[in-house]
């Protein structure tokens, strides 16, 4: 009765056994490489910390930036347009444009000021009082102010209704100032590349970082390899370990990097917040999402890996036994 | 066990190692391997171990002719040879069990079969009292046997040891070549290179000895060339 449980415990490992002493191996593979990290803790941390510094400049830019566009969209909603109509169009008339204009659904509210309230105000604010009183006719047009809907966080179609408002036989003056929101937008376009660039370059960093590592840590343990060469391991089981050291840089230093980011946004947070308030705006400072975090991580992980994966086919295909 | 037919091996450069060997090592033989520095002895285990490959002739070991083994089969081969060096080539950040049951985690034992292994070699050459220790507190004959233990801790076909007791004293080498017998007593193939003479006369086994890369001695019964 017992047989069939002695063959199946036999010398060579069945397959189910061994598919499962694979998985063993790879997991005690996965922790010793750890070990191996913390047995050079110097050395370990500084190439930790290259990668983490190298990972949390892109992420703090990109978090710069997409504050700031944060902050432009609520820009945008504040662009005016003022339409300074015809001196010679009466009251009634600019009542009636009003009227249609409101209609308009790329028009999400207007504002009429009439020539008196338009002196008023003048006066108020200039304080010239005494030479305005003494013109005997109200220089001032109309003003229609419209404040347009915003959709997205594109200013085309903004430039569309200017244009159709400029059309319009009442309107003499048309006026946006869009400008500096285009010319904000082209600045953040070009920030947005060239954070892109920054990316890239400190990304493929990050692979020669942990390549380099790994290139060292090969040729420390050229012996070793060498030795079970002889005894007949697989380049995969040679592999195995360094590539898991590469991936271990990878998930610690993007953990590094990520405290390093957060901790510079809780430190950014109060005199922002502060800011804010004497601008009368509730901004709030945005952190890392859950996925910007997991994509960090997971970026930092294959570049590691990547890395560790081109030292070791160059050096161990030049390590061979003689 | 091992057959080699013709063989030569010349080295880059132009230097021949080997000249026209042709010998055969039956299953469960043992045989000394002799010859002055530079006869071709290491040549011959690097051959015989898929270390260099020969210029001509045709190599069969256990009936594999080696030269159809690609690079990536190699590995394989590998397992099946138990190679004793004479610096033993342990790896000295581990300890002493750790080194020899590495064979066995290489082949995918699993860890009960992986202790059970490793300590019944390691009774075998008489150091189980040892398995904790690091390689650099033993002794040079204890360190010879850790490698002979891993050497034998997979049950290879064949262990081919090169020069091993060259560092060891002659009550040592001595009991380290008994060691060899008990193996070759139980089945294994075995290949020893060796310029200790004395105990290689001693001991009473067969010798092939090679000068200038030829073979002046072959005490095998030559194997019949296909």
């Amino acid at each position: 009765m017992a047989k069939p449980a002695e063959q199946k415990r036999g010398v060579l490992p069945q397959r189910n056994s061994l598919f499962k002493a694979y998985l063993l191996h790879h997991a005690r593979v996965f922790i010793s490489s750890l070990g191996e990290l913390t047995r050079r803790p110097i050395a370990s941390l500084m190439t930790i910390a290259v990668i983490a510094i190298a990972l949390a400049l892109p992420s703090g830019l990109y978090l710069l930036l997409h504050n700031l566009n944060q902050i432009s969209a609520d820009w945008d909603s504040s662009a005016q347009m003022s339409l300074f109509l015809k001196a010679d169009i009466s009251e009634r008339k600019v009542e009636r444009l009003a009227q249609r204009l409101n209609l308009r659904k790329d028009i999400d509210n207007i504002k009429v000021i009439t020539p008196e309230e338009a002196l008023d105000d003048f006066i108020r604010i200039s304080g010239f009082g005494d030479v305005l009183n003494s013109l005997d006719k109200n220089p001032l047009p109309a003003v229609i102010v419209i404040q347009p809907v915003v959709n997205t966080i594109n200013p085309i179609s903004v430039s569309q209704l200017l244009k159709e408002m400029k059309a319009l036989p009442e309107v003499d003056i048309a006026q946006l100032d869009l400008e500096w929101v285009k010319r904000l937008y082209t600045m953040l376009d070009i920030a947005n590349r060239a954070i892109w660039v920054v990316s890239i370059l400190l990304g493929i960093a990050v692979l020669f970082t942990v390549g380099n590592t790994i290139r060292l840590d090969i040729q420390n343990r050229k012996e070793e390899i060498i030795v079970t060469k002889l005894i007949g391991a697989t380049n995969a089981f040679i592999r195995r370990p360094f590539l898991y050291t590469g991936l271990w840089y990878g998930l610690t230093g993007s953990l590094l990097a990520l405290i390093l980011t957060n901790v510079a946004i809780n430190l950014l947070e109060q005199p922002v917040h502060k800011l804010a308030g004497l601008y009368d705006s509730n901004f709030e400072l945005i952190g890392l999402s859950f996925d910007n975090t997991m994509i960090l991580v997971l970026i930092s992980c294959l570049l590691s890996l990547g890395g560790s994966w081109l030292a070791v086919g160059r050096q161990l295909s030049k390590i061979e036994p003689s | 066990m091992i057959r080699f037919d013709n063989v030569s091996k010349q080295y880059p450069g132009g230097f021949e190692a080997l000249l026209g060997v042709s010998y055969h090592l039956q299953r469960g033989q043992m045989a000394y391997l002799t010859g002055h520095s530079g006869a071709g002895k290491s040549t011959m285990l690097k051959l015989i171990s898929l270390i260099e490959r020969p210029s001509r002739g045709q190599i069969f070991l256990d009936g594999v002719n080696l030269n159809n083994i690609g690079k990536g089969k190699i590995p394989y081969i590998r397992r099946n040879i138990g190679i004793i060096f004479q610096n033993h080539q342990l790896l000295f950040d581990r300890n002493v069990y750790q080194n020899v049951a590495l064979p066995l985690i290489i082949a995918g034992y699993r860890h009960q079969e992986v202790s059970k292994r490793v300590r019944a070699a390691l009774d075998q050459v008489d150091l189980l009292n040892k398995e904790k220790a690091m390689p650099i507190t033993l002794s040079g004959g204890e360190q010879q046997r850790v490698g002979i233990a891993r050497a034998i801790v997979h049950k290879p076909g064949l262990l081919l040891a090169d020069e091993p007791t060259g560092n060891l004293d002659p009550e040592l080498s001595k009991e380290i070549m008994q060691l060899f017998e008990r193996f070759n007593q139980v089945g294994v193939s075995v290949m020893i290179a060796s310029h200790d003479l004395n105990l290689i006369d001693e001991m009473g086994y067969p010798v092939i000895s090679l000068d200038d890369g030829q073979l002046v001695r072959n005490d095998l019964a030559l194997g019949v060339a296909s």
